[in-house]
């Protein structure tokens, strides 16, 4: 038997009742990632020396007799802007290269303690900033189904992970699509929870008011495992909400009652018809299941990319400011007094994309533009708020694409950041409004390659759409990577 | 020359007396200690560590806030006031901005005799920096140090309107506002622990001109004196620069005390642009009106109405209840020792206490907290005097030996033989060989001349080592002449 490919669901059942070992789970992704890693370049550090002796850990426990926790040995990555301590957190930045996390984030503590194994930090566009993973300072990271194409991003490293099978599942962070964008690409199931569901602790901070962290998973079981361990309240984070994710239920038999709505500004020109045809023909099996499906209208869509691009930067300014050089990470030794420890160390430390945004962003809040720029997106993001408020009062979820293309070759926008920027365009909207949103595989292109579907729900209704995600997957098996 | 009115607005900053940081846990006792030992990832700006709000340090602030009768927001907002520095982690400091958590406050200080009240504009939280150690050029280090033992300590900061006009008010002020906070609880305000800090701004304007002139701020005061020296030096120079044809230019200075000069710093050209917003780490702080009337009830009482309660219950002169309330522990102090007296005593604990100990404080360099004479002892020695067990020069040498032993009068008392001696035929004894050593002063007394009488009383005190009960000797005399 292949371990890699088991769920995460079914290897914490197998680790638990002793048919296997968690060390023997973690040496099969170690030997996968040997193999395909070479060309797929989805990690930048593989923490064997730490997983296999957490793995022997795991099964210590089990041999004294000891309760296994719910992702007993299961082989987790985490995208390197989640502090994993004693291991370099390096945001795919040379400003963080070398950097050694001094602490756990919170999903890294918590993952831990249900006797997870995390087998390596993934790559990412530097500090989350892209959609293609071809920002990482470090490495170009491929995607399974077609190396000439990008995995998408920013957390592209975690889900081409997950979808290669390097780890049974990757955890991300979603601040405009980080999830649910690459979730598409790579052909698995990425989700992004109601802001405040999961902590941030120890996330480093992009966007503050839009990061979430979620995962990357190949069924929607393992995708509420996941959830159900690593959300719920944190006293250190005083963003984070009191609601505490549910547990893992069987998918219902069907859908009757259900109400699913089509947000009429989703399906426009710009669409790719591969995706439009995928997507439709997927509400259709949610509709064959007994789901009602209407016409909805988010009339502030079309603000998205606009309001998007000023408040991310402009916390984004703020939030990597710290990275100066004076306590950890990269310093430019060549400086000869304080202004040029700056100008240089963040001159070097950053890439352009980076620079680009903390430019934006500098400039939205600088006094005099401040109102004409970040407080007027502000309340344009509560109108876009309020447009999704509206729409759950007639329906029970959103089905959209998740994407406007399929996967894109690499080079294809990296020199129009615009265009860059547009793929974001169906996924900013639930960070903006701090809803819950995943993507799902709903078919391939003719080229064989994945295509999305995503389901949008009111805050804290998790339940209802992963429900709804697994009847449509008990209906529609996913396409599973070959290999 | 014209004449001109000098004004002056006042900003106070004062540390919050709480064990913890404002944002993490680390302890606030870092002063004087091994630099970098009170630190945490939160504090130190590791990548993805956020902050949460100390509800201690906003009780506190809260209460001063109450003290001088500030009206509290319902919600303020912590924001982000963004400049580079290597003593700020961040390279933001959470601070409040356009939203403090309260306004309209107002003191009423003596000045010469008058009453004045001076208005508070408003108070605000937020974190201290850190301090820079330099050696630049030094033999060991050529370079500069940073400890961030003091980075994130909570301030409140107090901004009066411009309201005083002459240095002695602005000095009344400091000395008025110092014991309000002191009384609260809510800061030691040690100025030479940094606890308290204070920048003046300064203008000056014709007489009877209506319009403000422009002002200057002048920072690096460390004492009262400091901030008094520096207004009237500011004064002084501001009104030679305008009277030689000159302007005053608004811009930030700083008191260079060697030279009793201000020097600039930076002119509003120079001003950092801090591009505040809000924090989006941190949500909303909600005064909660169950929360603020525990505090208000909780309140210390003011100085000012201590005072006057001092002297309608007490029977205290004001000049005493001026001394006993000039410092909070002092007051509580002598509350202590009142409530251990018996009724109506409260003037013979206040004479002991200013008389006796205040003086051996101060020669000692002790404060109230460190006296060896615990306050209910010093109820107890009243209650001594005010039973005839002690005469008050009894009660001077007794309080000497609680000075030098901490212990217990009545201990002292017994042990010592110093009990005062009341006993009737034991002090007859001693007149009549008094009357009978002292013929002419006893003669004179026979004749009525009672100037005699002291020569017949120091007599018998000298008998008696200074122990007769002087009321009863008094009396015996006057009778034994008499029979």
């Amino acid at each position: 038997m292949d371990l890699t490919e088991f769920t995460a669901a079914r290897i914490a059942t197998i680790v638990q009742n002793g048919e296997v070992t968690a060390e023997a789970v973690a040496a099969a992704h170690f030997a996968r990632i040997e193999k395909l890693d070479g060309t797929i370049k989805a990690f930048l550090a593989v923490t064997k020396d730490q997983a296999l002796a957490q793995a022997r850990r795991v099964d210590e426990k089990r041999k004294k007799g000891g309760k296994l926790g719910l992702l007993a040995g299961v082989p987790v990555a985490l995208k390197d802007n989640i502090q994993l301590k004693g291991v370099e957190t390096t945001c795919a930045s040379k400003a963080l290269k070398g950097h050694l996390a001094t602490y756990d984030a919170t999903v890294t503590e918590r993952l831990k303690s249900a006797d997870a194994v995390v087998v390596g930090k993934t790559n990412l566009d530097e500090f989350a900033m892209g959609s293609s993973t071809e920002n990482s300072a470090f490495q170009k990271t491929t995607n399974p189904w077609d190396p000439a194409c990008v995995p998408g991003g920013s957390s592209g490293g975690s889900a081409a992970a997950a979808a290669a099978r390097m780890c049974a599942f990757s955890l991300g962070s979603d601040t405009g699509g980080s999830i649910r964008q690459p979730a598409a690409f790579c052909g698995v199931v990425g989700l992004k929870p109601t802001y405040g569901l999961v902590s941030r602790y120890g996330l480093v901070a992009f966007a503050s008011s839009l990061d979430q962290i979620g995962p990357f998973t190949r069924t929607i079981e393992d995708a509420e495992l996941a959830l159900s361990v690593i959300g719920g309240h944190d006293p250190r984070d005083t963003t984070s909400a009191v609601n505490a994710p549910a547990a893992p239920a069987p998918a219902p038999k069907d859908l009757k009652g259900l109400r699913i709505g089509l947000p009429k500004e989703y399906f426009i020109e710009g669409l790719d018809p591969e995706v439009e045809k995928s997507v439709r023909a997927a509400v259709a099996v949610l509709k064959s299941l007994g789901a009602s499906v209407s016409e909805v209208s988010l009339p502030h869509t079309k603000y998205a990319i606009a309001t998007y691009y000023i408040i991310a930067p402009s916390e984004a300014s703020s939030n990597l400011a710290r990275f100066d050089g004076i306590r950890y990470g990269f310093i430019d030794k060549g400086a000869t007094n304080l202004q040029e420890v700056y100008e240089m160390t963040r001159g070097a430390g950053f890439g352009s994309e980076v620079k680009r945004r903390i430019m934006l962003g500098t400039y939205a809040l600088s006094s005099g533009y401040y109102d004409a720029y970040y407080a007027k997106a502000q309340r344009v993001r509560t109108l876009m708020a309020n447009d999704f408020r509206e729409a759950f009062k007639q329906v029970d979820l959103i089905a959209a694409p998740t994407t406007p293309t399929p996967p894109f070759r690499f080079g294809e926008k990296t020199n129009d950041p615009i265009a860059m920027y547009l793929s974001d365009i169906f996924t900013i909207p639930s960070n903006m409004a701090g809803n819950a949103s995943m993507s799902l595989p709903c078919g391939l292109s003719k080229k064989g390659l994945p295509l999305g579907l995503q389901l949008i729900a009111d805050v804290f209704q998790e339940k209802k759409m992963l429900s709804t995600a697994r009847a449509y997957e008990a209906a529609q098996p996913f396409a599973a990577l070959k290999g | 020359m014209k004449q001109y009115e000098l004004v002056i607005g006042l900003e106070v900053h004062c540390q919050l007396a709480t064990k913890t940081k404002l944002f993490c846990g680390c302890a606030t006792d870092g002063f004087g200690s091994t630099p970098n030992s009170r630190v945490c990832p939160v504090c130190t700006a590791q990548p993805g560590a956020l902050p949460v709000l100390n509800r201690r340090a906003v009780e506190l602030a809260f209460q001063a806030a109450l003290a001088l009768d500030c009206r509290l927001s319902e919600q303020s907002i912590f924001s982000r006031k963004n400049y580079f520095y290597p003593d700020l982690p961040k390279a933001y400091q959470i601070s409040q901005y356009d939203q403090p958590f309260s306004k309209h406050g107002k003191l009423a200080v003596a000045v010469g005799g008058l009453t004045k009240t001076i208005g508070i504009t408003r108070i605000h939280m937020e974190e201290d920096a850190g301090k820079l150690v330099h050696d630049l050029g030094g033999t060991q280090l050529d370079g500069s140090l940073v400890d961030l033992n003091r980075a994130g300590v909570p301030l409140i900061e107090i901004v009066t309107e411009p309201d005083m006009r002459s240095s002695d008010e602005a000095y009344a002020y400091l000395t008025a506002l110092k014991e309000v906070i002191q009384f609260t609880g809510a800061s030691r305000c040690d100025m030479e622990k940094g606890e308290m800090r204070c920048d003046a701004n300064v203008s000056i304007r014709p007489a009877g001109q209506k319009e403000f002139g422009v002002r200057t701020e002048t920072k690096n005061l460390n004492s009262f004196k400091n901030v008094k020296d520096a207004i009237e030096y500011e004064f002084r120079r501001q009104v030679e620069l305008v009277e030689s044809g000159g302007k005053v230019v608004q811009e930030t200075r700083l008191w260079n005390v060697e030279k009793q000069i201000t020097v600039p710093m930076r002119s509003k050209e120079d001003a950092h642009d801090y591009r505040y917003f809000p924090d989006p780490d941190l949500v909303p702080l909600v005064a909660d009106a169950k929360w603020v009337a525990g505090l208000k009830a909780a309140l210390a009482e003011m100085p000012a109405v201590k005072r006057a309660r001092f002297m309608a219950d007490l029977g205290l002169s004001s000049y005493d209840a001026e001394v006993l309330t000039s410092d909070k522990s002092l007051a509580d102090y002598f509350e202590k020792a009142v409530a251990a007296a018996p009724a109506g005593s409260a003037k013979t604990v206040s004479n002991l206490l200013t008389t006796e100990m205040l003086g051996r404080l101060n020669a000692e360099g002790k404060t109230v907290a460190q006296s060896p004479v615990a306050a209910g002892h010093l109820g107890r020695l009243a209650e001594l005097v005010a039973g005839g067990t002690l005469s008050s020069k009894g009660a001077k040498d007794v309080f000497a030996k609680m000075w030098e032993t901490g212990k217990d009068p009545k201990a002292l008392v017994d042990s010592l033989g110093l009990s005062q001696v009341s006993d009737d035929k034991q002090i007859l004894e001693w007149v009549k060989q008094a009357l009978a050593a002292n013929p002419k002063a006893a003669a004179d007394l026979k004749a009525g001349k009672q100037a005699a009488i002291g020569r017949v009383v120091g007599d018998v005190m000298k008998r008696s080592q200074g122990k007769a009960n002087p009321a009863l000797v008094h009396k015996l005399i006057q009778e034994t002449v008499k029979a």
